[in-house]
């Protein structure tokens, strides 16, 4: 058996069946009863023919890892790259060291039809859809209700971080963010500053050029939200190395109050009791009365310019990202379609609850993302070191002398 | 430290044979060194050349030829320096403290008697432990959420982030390389402890020196060679230190080291040009240290083999 295994494994590779090698990230694990192939490594059995196979190879497990492998392979022409999966936030990186095989006008229209604008937005550089969308992610708010009904806290209404950090520390609860020194809290202040109206920088197509914007009212409402959760009682105790993991522990305990978190949090509780006692509402708004703006994430498919099949990437990947393959990765994974109509679907409706669905629907719709350029892991970086940890940031001085600082960097004036 | 003192005439002169013998030797070494030439001056040569430009990884048509302006906007930068001191006091103070341990441990592993191996292979477990390896369990230890450090020591509270601080995680990571490299110390140490004659400790004890007296006056004056090479080894590996801060803090709250900061700018932000002026700046520092304590200290490398 297990030689007739390796034959056929053999005979896949030099016979006249290609094999595009399509590399993933690393999708939640399965659930214990799941049989087959889960995740991405489904999609890639489903979508492969008798013209093609699809093999998978797993990248590192943050994005930041995620991007140096694909770029430095990609970087040295590396032709066993056909497909990738990549974060949205280096589609301007890739697409402009020209990393990626372009999609002509017919392709990019049947890829982003149907495709929620914060999906094609994460997709777009210099007005060209680069890579295709597969699915959308978004934070929202997650709450006790015990929590909220305690403190009175009215969720159907928008809320506000000053609201829900008042509430946790009247209760003796927390609020769990993301502000360890990785990209994941230049995710929560770019929401903050997306948030009160702001960017961190603008006239992005300017590459290393572009225009630092923290010296201003939103940098500074932003620096003002995390002062507050680092100095309250509600920060949880490890607040500067704290990520998307660190926060789920003490969220299902008691204690818990608030998360701010992407979908995949709803499968995390959905088996345990403790679900009966969590809510979800929009991301909480940085200023009262101005609407939020939720980080917005995923993966886009991309072709790699150095593959040797093109065409049959191409072809796999309108498999790969139909709404057919869309609908059984979020029912599998809680990673959410990026085609409008997927939600839609009978088979989610019944896997999510149905309000949730809308909401993260919404949320994705009218997501704050992160500002696309060439120099993102730069501007990171460079954030990081006036930022980190949340407990020095200073509303007087933080955004100030940040925006200076990241402004030195991009122009090579100054390391970070 | 040698008896064996080479009369000026014998130096002189060199025979036929000497002469062909060195000639052998040449050509013995000749691959070994052409391949060394290959793989380490070429990559050398390459990154002197790369660190006078502007260049990323990811947008090689915009490389830009700068002359020392890397060199210029490292050493003005505060970062740097930030960088240099951190790099320095782990290195004095692991090198102090593995010096002291390892000579406890050396001293230990020469002169005991019963289960000569199972002392000796304990002692030296540590070393034979993959440092990242290493790195994730000191890490877990001071962890807040699943350590134990907080739990034993009576004078922390149990909600203390051991990371969440510049000094508190350098001693972390200070702990950490401490433990993993005080073997590969004391190894080095039992060598130059083997070589102090029995007969000079004896006559010392007969002459009546007390046991301090002989530890500073017999034994450290005889083993300087030893400890000196074992300084300047661990020296020049605890200043490359990259592994245990990778792990423990990703070089969060300033605890970042030169090498860290190069792999940042070379392999996470792809700038070829600041990060190879970087990994220059960092091999001579690397070559300063090596020299002034070689120059300093008078260490003979040659002698501390046995070789002369």
């Amino acid at each position: 058996m297990a030689l007739l295994g390796f034959a056929v494994a053999c005979g896949g590779d030099d016979s006249s069946t290609p094999t595009l090698t399509w590399y993933i990230n690393p999708d939640p694990n399965p659930p214990p009863d799941f049989e087959g192939a889960f995740g991405q490594a489904g999609i890639a059995e489903r979508c492969s023919t008798d013209r093609y196979t699809i093999k998978t190879e797993l990248l590192p497990g943050s994005a930041s890892e995620q991007r140096i492998q694909l770029a430095r392979r990609l970087a040295a022409d590396d032709s066993s790259i056909d497909l990738m999966s990549l974060d949205p936030v280096f589609t301007a990186e890739f697409s402009d060291a020209e990393f990626l095989e372009p999609y002509s006008d017919e392709e990019q229209a049947a890829l982003s039809e149907d495709v929620l604008q914060g999906a094609i937005d994460g997709a777009t550089w210099e007005d060209s859809l680069v890579v295709a969308p597969l699915w959308a992610n978004t934070q929202v708010l997650w709450y006790r209700k015990s929590v909220t009904d305690a403190a009175g806290l009215d969720m159907t209404q928008p809320v506000t971080w000053e609201q829900i950090i008042a509430a946790a520390s009247d209760n003796d609860a927390t609020v769990g963010v993301q502000a360890n020194r990785y990209e994941g809290y230049v995710v929560w202040i770019n929401a903050l500053i997306t948030g009160a109206g702001g960017s961190i920088i603008t006239d992005v197509e300017e590459g290393s050029d572009a225009a630092v914007t923290l010296d201003t009212e939103a940098g500074t409402a932003a620096a003002r939200v995390i002062e507050n959760l680092a100095s309250s009682r509600a920060a949880m105790a490890d607040l500067s190395v704290s990520n998307e993991g660190t926060v789920l522990g003490p969220f299902g305990e008691e204690g818990g109050g608030f998360i701010v978190n992407w979908t995949f949090v709803y499968n995390n509780y959905a088996a345990g009791d403790v679900i009966d006692d969590i809510g979800w509402a929009r991301y909480p708004a940085t200023v009262e009365g101005e609407e939020s703006r939720p980080p917005i994430g995923g993966i886009n498919i991309g072709i790699g310019a150095f593959s040797d099949h093109p065409e049959l990437a191409k072809e796999a990947v309108a498999c790969m990202t139909s709404e057919e393959q869309q609908i059984q990765y979020a029912v599998e994974t809680a990673n959410m379609p990026a085609r409008e109509s997927a939600y839609e679907s009978a088979e989610l409706n019944e896997q999510f609850p149905q309000d949730l669905l809308e909401l993260w629907r919404e949320s994705i719709e009218t997501a704050g993302p992160r500002p696309a350029t060439p120099y993102w892991s730069t501007v990171v970086n460079a954030m990081l070191g006036g930022w980190h940890p949340a407990a020095s940031v200073d509303p007087e001085s933080t955004p100030a002398g940040s925006d200076e600082f990241v402004a030195d960097v991009l122009s090579g004036d100054a390391l970070s | 430290m040698t008896t064996v003192t080479a009369t000026p005439a014998l130096a002189a002169k060199t025979s036929d044979r000497t002469r062909a013998e060195n000639r052998l030797g040449w050509k013995l070494v000749a691959p070994a060194v052409v391949m060394m030439l290959l793989v380490t001056a070429y990559p050398m040569f390459r990154a002197l050349y790369l660190s006078l430009f502007r260049y990323r990884l990811t947008a090689p048509d915009d490389r830009e030829f700068t002359g020392i302006s890397n060199y210029v906007s490292v050493l003005t930068d505060s970062l740097w320096w930030t960088d240099v001191f951190n790099t320095v006091l782990i290195m004095v103070a692991t090198v102090a403290v593995e010096l002291v341990i390892g000579f406890a441990f050396a001293m230990v592993m020469h002169r005991i008697i019963f289960a000569k191996g199972i002392v000796r292979t304990s002692i030296l477990i540590p070393y034979g432990i993959i440092t990242v390896v290493s790195a994730f369990a000191w890490q877990f230890a001071f962890s807040l959420n699943n350590g134990f450090v907080n739990g034993w020591l009576p004078f922390v509270g149990d909600d203390y982030n051991w990371f969440g601080g510049r000094w508190s995680a350098i001693f972390a990571i200070c702990v950490s390389e401490i433990w993993k490299t005080t073997p590969f110390m004391s190894l080095l140490l039992l060598a130059g402890l083997s070589q102090i004659p029995e007969e000079m400790l004896e006559a010392a004890k007969v002459d009546g020196a007390t046991w301090w007296q002989r530890l500073f006056r017999v034994i450290l004056p005889n083993m300087k060679a030893a400890i000196m090479v074992a300084v300047l080894f661990r020296a020049l590996d605890a200043f490359r230190i990259f592994d245990n801060i990778f792990v423990m803090t990703r070089g969060a709250q300033d605890t970042e080291s030169v090498s860290f900061l190069t792999y940042r700018q070379v392999i996470e932000q792809f700038e070829l040009g600041v990060g190879s002026a970087l990994s220059v700046l960092l091999f001579l520092s690397v070559l300063l240290i090596a020299f002034t304590l070689v120059k300093l200290f008078k260490v003979d490398l040659a002698s501390a083999r046995g070789e002369k």
